[in-house]
């Protein structure tokens, strides 16, 4: 059993191993003999149950994949056009895959021994700080999983204990709207944390949150990230009118 | 401003490049100059040509569509004693999850997924989370899965001036043996193919 742990460590996956199989047993690709790959394969299997069942699932579901060509091969064929024959060899998905797969494996080698920055590379580390002052210069249109990111530490903040009571709040995501566009009157920018602070309820923070990618689609406000330090700031799309408010009901929002 | 000459503009585009906080593009450098950018790239050659002449402990590399200056990688193990920097380990399911995502974007994680037979969800997070590979929006079928693309940092990481400058993948019409590696880099255009998807 030790031995087989050992060997199991090195494979990624199912096709890894079934490469490996055929490999070692130095088989044909073209012509894989079904009943000794999967007699072969379900014996490491076995050998597997006792490692990682998390692992075991996408392996069992190869297991299943060779058992049914395997039997489809013992299925007398219907030979009704010569030609097709090769097309309807049950084997070809799989060997395709195989092969698809290895050309990815080989890749991927290829790209680890190129020089990489940080590991056989160095480039100068930029030191900064007199520079912050001047930073409109460097802001970038913020992406979703840096978005996201933001509000997941917002959140972190705004845990709460978990108490059962029921309430009905009154959350608005209009109201929300409207304050954070009071709160930009003026204003060049605000950071994207400032509009969570005064300890917002989680379901406060969520509104809040709503309100701004509104706005953002409403292309009232347009959300950059500074380019050097990963800050999230919110500035106003037009400049924003003393009197305007905002003539949306929830319903239009369809958060009602 | 003075005009000036190839003499005084070489070393000028060598500051630009050594104070850039990261890869400057040729553009960049025109603009910040007032100049051509046939000017740029031709002090850009005499610097190159200077420092093939009297090698430093760094070269200039195109990266990421602009310039960088990296120390030679010779001096890797010395520099890797400062310990400035930690490295990004590879894992292999990583590595083979970037290249796949790398050669076939935009590509949804089912597609990673069954290209390697394994649940690649938390790969695709690292990856993510590293920066190497970002969400380039939806894709238009049903479920609406998410798709990815490789970044910038990537093409710095692994010194790449473009997708076009990845290692050419081999196409593949029976097995290597084993513990064999490709080793060839050229640049090839990319290979772009329809996904089977079950």
């Amino acid at each position: 059993m030790d031995n087989y742990a050992i060997q199991l460590k090195n494979f990624e996956g199912p096709l890894d191993l079934l490469l490996h199989l055929i490999k070692k047993n130095e088989m044909d690709v073209y012509d894989i003999p079904m009943a000794e790959i999967t007699r072969q394969y379900l014996t490491i299997l076995d050998a597997m149950k006792s490692l990682n069942l998390d692992m075991a699932g996408e392996f069992l579901l190869m297991a299943a994949t060779l058992l049914h060509i395997k039997s489809k091969m013992l299925l007398p064929k219907i030979v009704e056009d010569e030609l097709e024959e090769e097309e309807d060899d049950p084997r070809a998905e799989l060997v395709r895959r195989l092969l698809e797969y290895q050309k990815y494996k080989e890749v991927s080698l290829t790209l680890e021994s190129k020089p990489q920055l940080g590991r056989d590379l160095f480039a100068r580390v930029s030191a900064e700080p007199e520079v912050l002052e001047n930073a409109e210069a460097g802001f970038v249109s913020v992406g979703l999983f840096d978005l996201v990111e933001a509000l997941k530490e917002v959140m972190k903040e705004s845990s709460e204990p978990l108490v059962h009571q029921v309430d009905m709040e009154q959350l608005s995501v209009t109201d929300r709207i409207n304050a954070i566009l009071s709160q930009l009157q003026g204003q060049e920018s605000i950071a994207f944390s400032d509009l969570f602070t005064g300890g917002l309820k989680r379901s406060e923070v969520i509104v809040t949150f709503l309100a701004l990618l509104e706005l953002v689609k409403l292309r009232m406000v347009r959300i950059m990230q500074n380019v050097r330090y990963g800050s999230i700031w919110v500035f106003p799309a037009v400049a924003i009118e003393e009197s305007e408010e905002l003539d949306l009901g929830d319903d239009s929002l369809g958060y009602s | 401003m003075i005009p000036l000459d190839i003499h005084e503009l070489t070393p000028l585009v060598e500051a630009l490049i050594f104070a850039a906080d990261g890869p400057i593009k040729v553009e960049r450098m025109a603009e910040a100059l007032d100049l051509e950018q046939a000017e740029i790239c031709a002090a850009i050659e005499a610097l190159e040509a200077d420092y093939e002449e009297h090698p430093r402990g760094f070269f200039m590399q195109e990266v990421s569509g602009g310039y960088q200056l990296r120390t030679r990688p010779e001096y890797a193990d010395y520099l890797r004693k400062l310990g400035q920097s930690r490295p990004f380990k590879f894992s292999r399911p990583a590595l083979e999850s970037l290249s796949i995502i790398a050669y076939r974007q935009p590509v949804t994680r089912s597609e990673i997924e069954y290209l390697r037979g394994v649940d690649s969800g938390s790969v695709v997070k690292t990856l993510l989370e590293k920066r190497l590979i970002r969400i380039l929006g939806k894709k238009d079928v049903p479920g609406k899965p998410m798709i990815y693309g490789t970044t910038k940092e990537f093409l710095e990481l692994f010194g790449l001036s473009d997708l076009a400058s990845l290692p050419t993948l081999r196409e593949f019409s029976d097995l290597v043996p084993e513990e064999e590696s490709g080793e060839f880099m050229a640049s090839m255009p990319l290979l772009v193919e329809e996904v089977d998807e079950e």
